[in-house]
C-alpha cells in the first residue's frame, strides 16, 4: 500500500506521521502529478485554501485534474480542513480553485478568528465508544451535504465530518492529536479498495465512484 | 464577514489553548507571510498565494529610511486589512508593549509579532506570552534567545535576519546558528545539559525537549531580508517551516509576479527547474542595502533580550 500527502503546503509533516504511526510503511510526498504514480490513498492536510488553489490552478503541471481522475477511479482521498474546502463542491461567497469531489457546501473559517479556533471533544460512534479530541483552527463547517453523503459528527455550528464513498472529510485536525482513529479508518478505506480493485480484476463490477452527481470541477 | 461574537456552544470547548495556538502557525507552513501596509497590498498578497499577512504602518526599508519611532499600526488600518482578506491577519506590537498586544488581540487578529523591527517599549522584559488567548510570534539569533521567547509562551519563532535591508546574510547566519545549536544539542550527554542550558540562558526543561526530539518545540520560519525567489529557496532548504517577506514584494518593481515567485519557491524550494523558470523577468528587486554597511545603531536584530 502506497499512501500519498499533498505537501504544497500546510501540516503535511504531521498527517505523515499519523499515517506511520499507523503502521503505513510507504508515505509520499505529492507536489506534482508523476508524484501520484502508484499511490493507493491521498491526504489533503490543513493549509491556507486559497495558497492551495493558486498552486494547483495555475500550473502547466496536471496535478489537479490527476488528483480528480483518481478519486474519480476510487482511490480514497481524505481532507482535513483546507483539504475539506479543496474537496467541496461549493465555497460559500468564494469562487476559488477547487476539486468539486464532494456534494458539500463549506462556510470558511466558520468559528471566526483565531482566538476562536479550539478544542473539545465529541462522541463519533464511526470511530468507536470513546469520544475524539477535536481541534479547530480557523476551521470551515459543512453546511449542506447531498443525500449521498454519510454524516459521521456534527458540532452547533455544523458538520464537522463526513464521508461520500471513497472521500472523507474533517473540519477538524486529528493530526494535531495523539488519536490515531481518524487515519487507521482511512487507512481502512484504502485496503478496502485495494481489495475492491484485485478481487475486480475476475470480474467487470464497477467500482464505487466520486462525485458522481457533479458536473465540472472548479478550477479558476 | 464572519461574526466575531459566536461562543463556543459545547461546553468542554476550550479556546487559546497552547495546542491551538502552536497550531495556527502548523497550517502556515510551507507558506510566505507577506508584509502590508493597507487593504490593497493585502488583496494582491492573498491573490499572490500568500498564507498570511503582516499589517504594519511602514514597511521595515521605509522605517530604516524615515527614522522616528516605530510603534503598532492604525487599529483603522488593520480593520481594513482584516475586512480585505480572508486568510490570517498577523500584527506587530512593539517588545515589551503588553497594551499594544492587548489592543491587537481585541481587534482579533490570528497572531502578533512581538517584532524587533518596531521601536523597543523595554530594554529588559518581553510581552508575557502565555497570558494571551492567539499566538505569537518572535525572532530570535540563536537557541538561547528562541528557547526564552519559547518559554514566555511564544507559540511561533523566526529568525531575526535584518529587516529592510534585501540583503539575506543575517537571516542565513541565523538559520544556520540556531539549527546548528539544535543539532550539537542533539549528542550532548544530558549530565551536560544543565550547564549548557545556563550558559545559553534557556529553560532546562525546553532544553530537555530539544534535546530529544532535534526540533524546537514550535514552527520555525525565516525572517529579515528575503528578496528573492532564490532567497526564500534557501532558507527552506537550510530548513525553516516557511518564510516571511517583509519590504522584498512591494517595494519591488512589480510585487504580484514577485509574490508569486516567491510563493512558488518556497513550495518547491528543492527544484532548481522550478526556481529557474519563476525567477525570470521578475523586474527591478528592491534596491537593498548590505547589512555590513549600517552602523550599529541602524542595526534592528540586536533589540531583544
Amino acid at each position: 500500500m502506497r499512501l500519498a500527502v499533498l505537501a504544497l503546503q500546510g501540516d503535511f509533516a504531521e498527517h505523515a506521521e499519523m499515517l506511520h504511526a499507523c503502521g503505513a510503511e510507504e508515505i509520499v510526498f505529492v507536489r506534482r502529478a508523476a508524484d501520484l504514480e502508484g499511490v493507493d490513498g491521498l491526504v489533503i492536510p490543513g493549509g491556507e485554501s486559497t495558497t492551495i488553489a493558486k498552486l494547483t490552478g495555475n500550473t502547466t503541471d496536471p496535478i489537479f485534474d490527476t488528483i480528480i481522475d483518481k478519486a474519480k477511479n476510487g482511490m480514497p482521498v481524505y481532507g482535513t480542513c483546507m483539504g475539506l474546502i479543496f474537496l467541496a463542491r461549493e465555497i460559500e461567497g468564494y469562487s476559488q480553485g477547487r476539486l468539486a469531489l464532494m456534494n458539500i457546501k463549506v462556510r470558511r473559517n466558520a468559528f471566526g478568528s483565531q482566538k476562536f479556533s479550539r478544542e473539545e471533544s465529541l462522541s463519533i460512534p464511526e470511530l468507536g465508544a470513546e469520544s475524539f479530541p477535536l481541534v479547530f483552527i480557523r476551521g470551515p463547517i459543512i453546511i449542506s451535504a447531498g443525500a449521498d453523503v454519510d454524516v459521521f459528527a456534527s458540532v452547533a455550528e455544523g458538520i464537522v465530518m463526513c464521508r461520500q464513498g471513497n472521500l472523507l472529510a474533517t473540519a477538524f485536525h486529528p493530526e494535531l492529536t495523539e488519536d490515531t482513529r481518524v487515519h487507521a479508518f482511512f487507512i481502512n478505506m484504502v485496503k478496502e479498495y485495494l481489495q475492491e480493485k484485485s478481487s475486480k480484476k475476475d470480474s467487470t463490477e464497477v467500482p464505487v465512484t466520486a462525485g458522481r452527481t457533479l458536473a465540472t470541477a472548479g478550477r479558476s | 464577514m464572519v461574526t466575531e461574537t459566536k461562543e463556543a456552544k459545547n461546553s468542554n470547548a476550550k479556546t487559546g489553548t497552547l495546542l491551538v495556538k502552536k497550531a495556527l502557525p502548523q497550517m502556515l507552513k510551507s507558506g510566505v507571510i507577506m508584509d502590508v501596509v493597507n487593504a490593497e497590498q493585502a488583496k494582491i498578497a492573498e491573490a499572490a498565494g500568500a498564507v498570511a499577512v503582516m499589517a504594519l504602518e511602514r514597511v521595515p526599508a521605509d522605517i530604516r529610511a524615515n527614522g522616528g519611532v516605530a510603534r503598532m499600526s492604525d487599529p483603522e488600518l488593520i480593520i481594513q486589512i482584516k475586512e480585505a482578506v480572508s486568510i490570517p491577519v498577523m500584527a506587530k506590537a512593539r517588545i515589551g508593549h503588553f497594551v499594544e498586544a492587548q489592543i491587537l488581540e481585541s481587534l482579533g487578529v490570528d497572531c502578533i509579532d512581538e517584532s524587533e523591527v518596531l521601536t523597543p517599549a523595554d530594554e529588559e522584559f518581553h510581552i508575557d506570552k502565555s497570558k494571551f488567548q492567539i499566538p505569537f510570534v518572535c525572532g530570535a539569533r540563536n537557541l538561547g534567545e528562541a528557547l526564552r521567547r519559547i518559554g514566555e509562551g511564544a507559540a511561533m519563532m523566526r529568525t531575526k535576519g535584518e529587516a529592510g535591508t534585501g540583503d539575506v546574510v543575517e537571516a542565513v547566519r541565523h538559520a544556520r546558528t540556531i539549527l546548528g545549536e539544535i543539532r550539537k544539542l542533539t549528542v550532548l550527554p544530558k549530565e551536560e545539559l544543565m550547564t549548557y542550558a545556563k550558559n545559553i540562558g534557556a529553560p532546562f526543561e525546553i532544553i530537555l525537549q530539544v534535546a530529544e526530539t532535534g526540533k524546537l518545540p514550535v514552527v520555525n520560519f525565516a525572517a529579515g531580508g528575503i528578496a528573492t525567489p532564490a532567497d526564500a529557496a534557501l532558507m527552506m532548504q537550510l530548513g525553516v517551516d516557511g518564510v516571511f517577506v517583509g519590504s522584498g514584494i512591494f517595494k519591488s518593481g512589480n510585487p504580484q509576479k514577485r509574490a508569486e515567485a516567491i510563493v512558488k519557491a518556497t513550495t518547491f524550494y528543492n527544484d532548481p527547474a522550478v526556481l529557474a523558470e519563476v525567477s525570470r523577468n521578475l523586474g527591478e528587486p528592491m534596491v537593498g542595502r548590505t547589512v555590513q554597511s549600517l552602523s550599529e545603531a541602524e542595526t534592528l536584530a540586536k533589540r531583544g533580550w
